[in-house]
């Protein structure tokens, strides 16, 4: 935390404002799924609840990429179909674009 | 000493000294009840039958011991303890640094209710552990109406005209419930003459069976039922909300282990709970709704665990309640601390907290890391049971629903909830940590998460049924840090490229349209057309009537040709004329 020089407000400065160290945490983040593959490999793993797909290598790997992905591509889609304006349960209608403008 | 006094007494013996007391006093009494009511049951009762009796030709048990109940026991006792550590501040004013009346409502914390508050949350607890106890429906009715009632009015306590709706909403929804439960009380009754609370074949039961397992299933958030929860955790007070997601929820997961263990329509209405509440968290901007509907998605978990209903998936249930309690209460006790402190509890509103609230942040992160199933943390060792026990099943389908669901717990809970509360871009609020008795009842709920996690041994031994189950293996560490580390990435790219939605200041249309929109329109429509119809008779009626009376007026009213006087001489002109004609005709 620092103070800010134009008044007494503190102003606090966060690890978040600094964009190398974002940066660096996601490169940890690709370094350890890159461990994690390997380490299937080397390691070795045990199919011992024989499903036809989870002893496919790298299922697991796959199939949490993809459910992120099939999760947001689909809420899409159903937020276009479902939302409303914020006071729609008081009497309000269809959800106007503006009002996030805010 | 205390062995067959029914545990619940203590909290409501409690919650009358908590009426009476002030300051100090009151706060000593609020640890101390859960306190002393938790130590009695560890040390003091033992399995088995404590209280009995015959009433009007039924056995009434009011309190009844075995491993599943007792293991529930502890949990109410533990929850409640928590909860009260976590709302030992309620009347002390407003916390230092909280900028929540920016937004205007000046007492978020409730501190103008904080008798009312305390009072129902001990009323409340002791409802709940009532339940647990009960070994008869009757009993067990009184408990589920009750617990309806005292958790009622923590929604209440919001002092808004929203939350006074939702109170009323959420009041009916669980009366309802309440009724169904002794409807189907009475059935059994009168098809198999007992009225145990035990297990209950449903090919055998009729419809008795149906109704009671509908009744379990509204309090459980079954879907469509579901509602409720997502309604009314996000109006709560801060600290109501962590007691309501504590006990009601889980009172019904208990009642469906005890009676519908093996119920295969359970796995299907389960897996559904898993599946279809996590697209709406993703969508989803209230952050304490977000949980709401991840409470949905973690009681799928367990009702898919009973209706496989081997020891392994039903341990892996109750056990992951035990689990979900504490690491969904710790994540509903850090968003309550944001909502303490900023007045707000929506995405879009939140952010860049971490600078000001770092402890509340890191005590989430451990509640998010728990939920979303790290190794190391409890969320892995309970519901890896319900997956294996799936798998061992020839469940594959349910399987793989329940696996991308997992996916999705990671993605709402164990990354969204964090992440725009306390990260994303900065909302430009400055506050401080919230008040000390927060963060000490989150530090537990972060140290239990990691206990239950680290010696999973240790904490099955409080599980119902025997197993063999060992959660660390290489294998199960190995893919679990594949699919969260994935997953992680999965998200990472969609921020990147910009597909993930963002937060909207918006409603999402779900079940409560049922209720909320659709059932008062039909109500206006057909209350419309009735009152067209009724118009239409009445002044066709009196269209009618008016006629009759216009013509009866005409003919025989005032000035009517019937009613006319005639003068006396316009008379002796007719006698005289009739005479002559008679003369006339006869002469």
């Amino acid at each position: 935390m620092s103070h800010d020089d134009h008044g007494s407000l503190k102003e606090p400065i966060g690890w978040m404002d600094k964009p190398d160290l974002v940066k660096r945490l996601f490169t940890v983040l690709y370094v350890l799924a890159g461990i994690l593959l390997v380490a299937e490999f080397v390691l070795g793993r045990e199919n011992a609840h024989p499903h036809p797909w989870e002893g496919m290598p790298l299922f697991y790997a796959v199939y949490g990429f993809a459910s992120f992905w099939f999760l947001v591509l689909l809420a899409r889609p159903m937020r276009k179909l479902l939302i409303r304006s914020e006071d729609y349960y008081e009497g309000g209608g269809r959800y106007e674009e503006d009002s996030d403008a805010e | 000493m205390l062995s067959n006094l029914p545990p619940f007494v203590v909290f409501f013996v409690g919650a009358l000294l908590v009426a009476f007391t002030k300051g100090s006093v009151r706060k000593a009494l609020l640890l101390a009840i859960p306190l002393i009511g938790g130590l009695n049951l560890w040390f003091g009762v033992e399995p088995g039958v404590h209280l009995q009796f015959e009433l009007m030709g039924y056995t009434l048990t009011p309190f009844r011991a075995d491993k599943l109940s007792l293991l529930f026991g502890y949990l109410f006792h533990l929850a409640a303890f928590l909860g009260f550590i976590y709302a030992l501040h309620l009347g002390d004013g407003t916390p230092d640094g909280s900028v929540a009346d920016e937004v205007g409502e000046t007492d978020i914390v409730g501190n103008k209710s904080a008798g009312l508050q305390h009072v129902s949350a001990m009323l409340y607890a002791g409802s709940a552990i009532g339940a647990v106890f009960a070994g008869d429906l009757i009993t067990l009715f009184i408990f589920w109406e009750l617990l309806a009632i005292t958790s009622a009015f923590l929604i209440w306590a919001r002092d808004s005209d929203r939350s006074f709706a939702t109170g009323f909403r959420y009041l009916i929804i669980h009366v309802v419930s309440g009724v169904m439960l002794l409807s189907a009380a009475l059935m059994i009754a009168h098809s198999t003459g007992s009225i145990a609370f035990e297990h209950i074949d449903l090919e055998s039961a009729g419809a008795g069976g149906w109704v009671l397992l509908l009744a379990f299933g509204i309090k459980a958030g079954f879907p469509l039922a579901h509602n409720w929860i997502t309604e009314a955790y996000p109006e709560s007070t801060p600290t109501g909300t962590v007691f309501l997601s504590a006990f009601t929820t889980k009172v019904a997961v208990y009642a469906l282990a005890r009676s519908f263990a093996g119920a295969d329509v359970l796995v299907i209405v389960g897996t559904a709970m898993t599946f279809f509440p996590i697209f709406y968290a993703v969508l989803e901007n209230d952050l304490r709704r977000v949980l709401g509907y991840s409470m949905v998605n973690q009681i799928g978990f367990m009702i898919a665990g009973i209706g496989i209903g081997t020891a392994l998936a039903v341990n892996g249930a109750v056990a992951h309640a035990f689990a979900d309690v504490i690491f969904k209460g710790l994540l509903f006790m850090s968003m309550g601390a944001v909502l303490t402190m900023t007045g707000r509890s929506k995405g879009t509103d939140l952010g860049g907290l971490y600078k000001t609230m770092p402890i509340t942040a890191t005590l989430c992160i451990f509640g998010a890391a728990a939920i979303s199933a790290f190794p190391l943390f409890s969320g892995f060792v309970t519901k890896s049971m319900i997956m294996v026990a799936a798998i061992e099943e020839h469940h594959y389908i349910v399987w793989l629903f329940m696996l991308f669901a997992s996916a999705g717990v990671l993605e709402h809970a164990g990354i969204k909830i964090p992440y725009f509360a306390f990260f994303a871009h900065d909302s430009g609020i400055r506050t401080k940590e919230p008040p000390k008795n927060m963060l000490i009842a989150m530090s537990i709920g972060a140290v239990l998460c990691v206990l239950i996690g680290m010696f999973p041994m240790q904490f099955y031994t409080l599980l119902p049924y025997e197993m063999d189950y060992h959660p660390y293996d290489t294998t199960h560490v190995l893919v679990q840090l594949q699919l969260l580390c994935f997953g992680a990435i999965g998200f990472v790219t969609l921020m990147r490229t910009g597909i993930y939605p963002d937060e909207k200041r918006a409603v999402h249309i779900d079940g409560e349209v049922l209720y909320r929109k659709l059932g008062p329109w039909l109500v206006r429509s057909i209350g419309g057309a009735v009152a067209r119809v009724d118009m239409y008779v009445r002044s066709s009626v009196m269209e009618f009537v008016g006629s009759v009376l216009r013509s009866a007026n005409r003919w025989h009213g005032s000035e009517g040709p019937l009613a006319r006087s005639w003068p006396t001489g316009s008379m002796v002109l007719w006698v005289a004329i009739l005479l002559a004609a008679y003369l006339v005709f006869y002469l």
